[in-house]
């Protein structure tokens, strides 16, 4: 019987939740890296018990693991993310420049066809590749070396690279996005990049329309069309249809358009989800009431989604990373709070329930399908 | 010479060991038994000192017969008792946070 793994990034560890394909009954194991923050885990959709993930520390700094057993066991693999030659200057908070420094690594993608290969997210912003499972990491310098890369200014959590999409149609085409820079695209396999950004307007910067510089929380895909993504930028909800060489506004009736998380069904290529939060000021709910919003229109037309979800007294947060989708029929929709709590649905939406209530709270969630 | 180094909890978790652990260097100093760690425990490779520069994680100390050496050069011999293995060489997080 299938089944479904669901892969749990805390502040203070990892923890891997199972289940059979009713998804009824759940089984927790973890911590594991007690102690450690995990920002970041992701299996390999070529090897499911080839699982990757980011352990860092403000003391220790960065650790990469690897599991071979789906997650029963791990064993670190290499760390050295060294920024290709001279690592040069980004824009500090007041505008000064700043030296690109190695912090962490925020997001982990593996190859869709190789589970020794792997790319790395990190922060200050750039993409790393490693082809023999973790062990060693090369930067992809063509992006951080974009002409606007000087430029780059830090978001308020880091000037992290977080969101990585490869495209399953063509090899050579990649996503990044990066706080607070913006989005940007590979058509040769990550030697040059082009920002995809046109469209977007961030009230907040000295040029609104500016080719960089936005502050993009997260995007998603589906995978059978690439060239459509979703964004949720920190304001504004948006996508794009020509693989973001243009974007429009899908905000329509959301009640905040403020959020960090946005996923894609897996069979409805048009439903997308999002969790708004009140604002860049106060990031919990509105009025307390906890709401993943569903559009079935791509956009636009949004619901509130509350069946099981608090609907008073709820002031957590949902981080970028932490909503994914599984592919059972019916889609499978998880999401993990700042609260510690990790809710899933098994009806794409419609009602949800806690799988585990008092984690540390949750950086990511991401989710294996098991055959 | 044999020398005991006491790493921190979670860096004894990392590299699953048990207690303090022992390393042979022909000279003892800070440099020459971090390398011999580094070498024995190679995940603990950057999470000790900087990978490139060799220097010291910011919230990391070292200390051994309840002095604070890490501010000493990397190339001064540490103390006698550490160099006899008498006293380890401590490895400390710092008290950080709130």
């Amino acid at each position: 019987m299938s089944g479904v793994r669901v892969l749990v990034g805390t502040r203070k560890g990892a923890f891997v939740l199972t289940s059979d394909g009713k998804r009824e009954d759940w089984k927790v194991e973890g911590p594991h890296f007690a102690g450690w923050e995990i920002y970041h885990m992701k299996g390999s959709p070529v090897d499911p018990n080839r699982i990757y993930a980011s352990q860092t520390s403000g003391w220790f700094g960065q650790v990469v693991q690897r599991s071979d057993d789906g997650g029963a066991t791990w064993n670190p693999v290499g760390n050295k993310f060294a920024y290709e030659g001279d690592a040069g200057t980004h824009q500090w908070y007041d505008g000064t420049p700043h030296p690109w420094e190695f912090k962490r690594a925020w997001h982990l993608e593996p190859s869709l066809s190789d589970p020794d290969t792997i790319f790395a997210g990190v922060e200050d912003a750039a993409l790393f590749r490693s082809a023999d499972g973790g062990q060693n990491w090369q930067e992809l310098p063509g992006l951080r070396k974009h002409g606007s890369g000087p430029h780059w200014q830090p978001g308020a959590g880091g000037m992290c690279l977080h969101t990585i999409l490869l495209d399953p149609s063509d090899a050579k085409r990649m996503y990044i996005a990066i706080s607070a820079a913006g989005a940007f695209r590979t058509d040769d396999g990550g030697e040059t990049w082009k920002p995809i950004n046109q469209g977007l307007r961030s009230e907040f910067i000295p040029d609104p329309t500016a080719e960089v510089g936005h502050c993009v929380h997260h995007i998603a895909m589906h995978p059978s069309r690439p060239g459509t993504l979703f964004m949720q930028k920190h304001w504004d909800v948006m996508r794009s249809d020509n693989a973001g060489d243009h974007w429009t506004e899908v905000s329509g009736n959301l009640p905040t358009d403020f959020g960090f998380v946005i996923d894609v069904h897996a069979h409805e290529p048009e439903t997308i989800y999002v969790v708004p939060i009140k604002s860049d000021g106060e990031h919990f709910p509105l009025d307390g009431k906890l709401q993943v919003y569903r559009s079935r229109s791509g956009g636009n037309e949004w619901e509130p989604l509350t069946k099981g979800l608090p609907q008073e007294n709820c002031y957590v947060n949902v981080l970028r990373d932490a909503m994914a989708v599984d592919s059972l029929d019916k889609c499978g929709i998880y999401f993990g709070t700042t609260g510690g709590q990790v809710y899933a649905s098994s009806d794409a939406g419609d009602s949800w329930k806690p799988i585990v209530r008092d984690l540390p709270a949750v950086l990511s969630v991401e989710v294996q399908t098991l055959p | 010479m044999m020398v005991r180094v006491v790493l921190p909890p979670h860096l004894r978790t990392l590299a699953k060991v048990k207690g303090e652990l022992t390393v042979e260097v022909s000279a003892a100093t800070q440099r020459s038994v971090l390398d011999a760690v580094e070498e024995q425990y190679p995940m603990l490779c950057g999470t000790i000192r900087d990978h490139a520069t060799k220097e010291r994680r910011a919230f990391l100390r070292f200390f051994a017969c309840q002095e604070d050496l890490s501010h000493e050069s990397i190339d001064t011999p540490l103390p006698q008792e550490v160099a006899e293995g008498r006293e380890p060489l401590l490895v400390i997080g710092a008290v950080a946070g709130g």
